[in-house]
């Protein structure tokens, strides 16, 4: 644990940012999520706010020095309470051509773009697609617009490590440290908590201690480079932000997912069944978990997608809180196995790690165009609750919350996150866990009626959910099925009225829901000219264009849906409090079909599919002109 | 499980209040009542048994046992069992479908449990046809196969249930006939007795759409000439004067008279515990060769896939203490805002 410095620095070289923008790019091997995650451990250590947003290719390694093998990793670190990774950058640093030319048109006007000049050469131009004869650190125009440094990052590494006697191989990957060390220098961070992570990741635990020497030595040699050789007329400082008083950790989304799930098993008193299949962004949910055997937590890496989902199945049936995840296309291949759960009233909780799509798609980006498929991506009436977390951190609480919706309602709960807010980081500020709420189950031990034999569709009067009894209770045996079941008894029925009746209540029981849902909140007017409503991981975008726009002097509110499926109590009030309610999505309008249906609202959506956030300058101006009028 | 003594069960006790509603004459009606008779003299409660169905007519198996059950989806038993064994490995966990269940829509399932070797067993109510959806060919229909779906004959070949169970690593691997339920307990007997997956096939009779496709295996007259009994450690004898057998013939099988040239000491003795060989029984064919019926193949000394998730659980805990989730959340780089 390291406590946050709190001196200011301040020389006349230094000047003080409330924020800044990193982007660290390169070829997928350069290692770049491993620069930018560890300069975001540093800004966390140092008191920052952070939020950031790695974004790789879905090819592990692709032929080096291409476009579409360009790996980045951007940071936000701040003096102020930050909700995105940003879009416009204040720096970046490029490793070779390719994450140059991918990556330079959103570095800010007279950035600072600091390139490995030793690999800006004409066979890497080639590989990326320069004209030949063009060198981009030549041209006047990106000269004038940006600050580029050019520094022969590959040679100064060689040169230091040179007398380490390691192999040419192993000293060129010690290229992001050397990178990593000028941009400690040029935003005056310290090196020590990555000299520390070395030291103990590869000196001690992977006993490589050679690896964490050229690392940190390189790691070194670049802060003073940056230090010494006088190229950098200026260095710029962040200060802490004021956060919340608390103990604080960095998390992504599917940490603080896979964190949440084991959190709902022991406050449930229950074993995790955890079942499922490899699949980008999810499968970093199954590795978690995987490695959390001595929390109550039983991994179980499937043959496919449905035997996954039917294992969960399997072990709700047995007395344990069942869990899958996937991403859109497993998904879909478990609709079949969603629609049993509804049938057999089980608790079960589907992660649903959205993705660009449809099919594969493009499996690293990040997408909201699974809403429909939770609501309605199943045969015939077969209604689901569904949760979204609308941040990194907000996973674990959505993951409790997935779960205490299920087991009260005994029914599917889809839980859908996306891979913007499962990769991407932020500051968590750990939970008081003996302030959350116990989850209470309480299986049937002796029958419920007079009669004697168990019945098992015999509801709960209040929330309409049936007893959860368990094999192994002598009495109350009793066999469930994906057969319409006659009411109270369970018994195989295919009577008119008892059909129409059982549609009727597992609806019934799933919009129930809604009283234990808190209230939908706003932030700004409680009335206004507009409200921005989203859902899932746009909240960071829309809260701060929000804000913004009320700094600008707009009635303009802000609210963000958690709970999708039921919708909170006092969504239809709060939509009713706005002249124009706005909703951007990044998908073409999933949630404004289901609002216009429901609430009988004009909505206005801002859409749009490019597998990725959206940039904050787009949200705002999009808003101003939907104030003065233009609501096409 | 409780203290209490075993109760002293009665088949009768296994049956539910249900209607039993499969055809007349259906081979399942033998099945079941094997299946009962067995339960009432296993050394278990009846809340203790799991049965788990896909689709299918089979498949309605689960609500006709007094246990617990679940009639599942199509093709998902071998999933949903693993998941309850998962939860629960102290349960007693049957998979009863059909070879279209089993073989076609949920083959995937079927090699995964076999492989993982998860401690249930399987009945695989063969009847060579997709009983419930009236009438079309199955993956263990005969080639050329006329059905409603295969009106000019089925131009596709059948799968060989045992020989896929054996190639995808099942530990217990059994054939039995629904026409003799005295052996189908044994069969279920030991196939419960056995730790891991015990699968066994059952020739199963749909007296409507496929009438008497085991009739060669089934009839009193022919029975003993075209299927051979297989027990561990005997000699491999058939034929109703006991004067058949099969010897090894080179790397082959093969069907000899025990007559001038060959004595029962030129017979293969049964060894359920030869892999290869259990592969070469498994393919033997009517009429060429007589069907093997028994316990083909067993194998007790492979740990079933439940156990050993059970035992790295236990080892993490008992190495490194049961985890608190206050440490969870804390665990890691953390630092501190005053």
């Amino acid at each position: 644990m390291t406590t946050a410095s709190q001196s200011p620095v301040d020389t006349s070289a230094t000047r003080q940012r409330h924020s800044i923008i990193i982007r660290f790019c390169g070829d997928s091997g350069d290692g770049m999520q491993l620069a930018g995650a560890q300069f975001t451990n540093t800004a966390a250590y140092f008191g920052n706010d952070f939020s950031t947003f790695p974004d790789f290719p879905a090819e592990i390694r692709a032929p080096k020095g291409t476009t579409f093998g360009v790996s980045g990793f951007q940071v936000h670190f701040s003096s102020d309470d930050i909700h995105t990774p940003g879009d416009t950058t204040n720096a970046m640093v490029a490793m070779n051509p390719a994450g140059f030319k991918t990556n330079i048109a959103d570095v800010e006007p007279g950035g600072v773009v600091i390139v490995n000049e030793d690999e800006f050469t004409p066979s890497n131009f080639k590989k990326c697609g320069y004209e030949a004869g063009y060198n981009p650190l030549d041209d006047d125009e990106l000269n004038r617009r940006y600050k580029i440094f050019r520094v022969p990052m590959s040679r100064l590494t060689r040169e230091s490590l040179a007398q380490t006697g390691m192999g040419s191989k192993l000293i060129d990957r010690c290229r992001n440290m050397f990178a990593l060390g000028v941009v400690y220098w040029l935003y005056d961070r310290s090196p020590d908590e990555t000299i520390a992570y070395f030291s103990e990741e590869f000196g001690v635990r992977r006993s490589k201690p050679d690896v964490a020497d050229i690392n940190i030595r390189a790691l070194k040699a670049g802060y003073a480079f940056g230090e010494t050789a006088e190229i950098f007329s200026v260095r710029y400082h962040v200060a802490p932000a004021s956060l919340e008083p608390g103990t604080y950790r960095k998390i992504s989304g599917n940490e603080a997912a896979a964190l949440g799930f084991v959190a709902a098993a022991a406050k449930a008193k229950k074993q995790l069944t955890f079942a499922g299949y490899p699949i980008t962004p999810a499968s970093d949910i199954l590795h978690y978990l995987a490695r959390l055997k001595r929390y109550g937590v039983t991994t179980f890496q499937a043959e496919d997608e449905i035997a996954a989902v039917c294992a969960a199945i399997g072990a709700a049936y047995a007395g344990n809180l069942g869990l899958t995840s996937s991403s859109g296309p497993g998904v879909a291949l478990k609709a079949e196995a969603i629609g049993l759960a509804v049938m057999l009233e089980l608790p079960l909780v589907v992660i649903d790690v959205q993705r660009a799509g449809p099919s594969t798609g493009m499996p690293t980006k990040t997408e909201q165009a699974d809403l429909l498929h939770a609501f309605f991506g199943r045969p015939s009436e077969s209604p689901v609750i569904i949760v979204a977390p609308c941040s990194p951190s907000d996973c674990f609480n959505m993951a409790i919350e997935a779960f205490r919706l299920a087991v009260r309602c005994m029914c599917p709960v889809l839980y859908l996150s996306d891979g913007y807010i499962a990769n991407g980081a932020e500051p968590w500020k750990l939970p008081d866990y003996d302030a959350i709420a116990p989850i209470v189950i309480d299986h049937p031990t002796e029958t419920n009626n007079p009669e004697g034999v168990y019945k098992p569709y015999l509801r709960n009067e209040e929330s309409l959910s049936r007893p959860w009894a368990i094999p192994g209770t002598p009495g109350l045996e009793h066999r469930l099925g994906g057969l319409e079941k006659e009411d109270v008894t369970g018994n195989v029925s295919y009577d008119p009225d008892n059909h129409d009746l059982m549609v009727r209540l597992r609806a019934e029981k799933v919009h129930r829901a809604v009283e234990i849902i808190p209230p939908l909140e706003v932030q700004g007017p409680e009335r206004g000219d507009l409200l921005l409503l989203g859902w899932g991981g746009t909240y960071g975008a829309i809260l701060t264009a929000g804000e913004q726009l009320r700094n600008a002097g707009q009635s303009v509110a802000t609210a963000h849906l958690r709970y999708l499926n039921p919708f909170p109590g006092n969504l239809g009030e709060v939509l009713s409090r706005y002249k124009k309610v706005v909703v951007p999505e990044i998908n073409q309008g999933q949630l404004s079909l289901l609002l216009r249906n429901r609430y009988l609202v004009d909505t206005i959506g801002i859409n749009q599919t490019r597998g990725k956030m959206f940039r904050l300058d787009e949200l705002v101006n999009r808003v101003n002109e939907v104030l003065q009028g233009d609501e096409r | 499980m409780n203290g209490i003594p075993l109760p002293t069960y009665k088949p009768k006790d296994f049956a539910t209040n249900q209607e039993v509603r499969w055809c007349p004459g259906c081979g399942d009606y033998a099945v079941l009542k094997a299946v009962q008779m067995t339960l009432a003299n296993r050394p278990l409660r009846r809340e203790e048994y799991v049965f788990v169905s896909g689709i299918g007519c089979a498949a309605r198996f689960p609500y006709y046992v007094n246990t617990y059950g679940m009639h599942s989806i199509h093709g998902r038993a071998p999933a949903i069992a693993t998941g309850v064994k998962l939860a629960n490995p102290s349960l007693e966990v049957w998979i009863v479908s059909g070879d279209g269940d089993l073989l076609s829509i949920g083959g995937n399932h079927t090699i995964h449990i076999l492989r993982r070797n998860v401690d249930v067993n399987i009945l695989l109510l063969n009847n060579r046809i997709y009983g419930l959806t009236k009438g079309q060919y199955s993956p263990t229909s005969e080639p050329g196969k006329k059905t409603k779906s295969t009106p000019l004959g089925s131009p596709d070949y059948p799968v060989n249930p045992l020989s896929l169970a054996i190639g995808a690593g099942g530990t217990f691997i059994a054939r039995g006939i629904d026409i003799d339920v005295k052996h189908l307990q044994e069969l279920m007997h030991a196939a419960a007795d056995h730790v891991g997956t015990a699968f066994i096939e059952v020739y199963q009779d749909c007296n409507i759409f496929n009438h008497q496709a085991w009739f060669y295996a089934s009839q009193k007259q022919s029975r003993a000439e075209t299927t051979i009994l297989l027990k561990h450690g005997e000699p491999m004898v058939f034929g109703a004067d006991r004067n058949k057998g099969l010897r090894m013939n080179g790397a082959r099988l093969e069907a000899v008279s025990l007559d001038r040239e060959f004595t029962e000491n030129d017979l293969l003795i049964h060894d359920e515990k030869d892999r290869g060989l259990a592969f070469l029984l498994s393919q033997l064919t009517h009429p060429e060769f007589p069907e093997p019926m028994g316990i083909i193949y067993r194998d007790p000394s492979r740990e079933p896939y439940d156990r050993l998730v059970k035992k790295q659980i236990e080892e993490e805990v008992q190495s490194q203490g049961a985890g608190d989730v206050r440490d969870l959340i804390h665990e890691g780089e953390t630092w501190t805002v005053a």
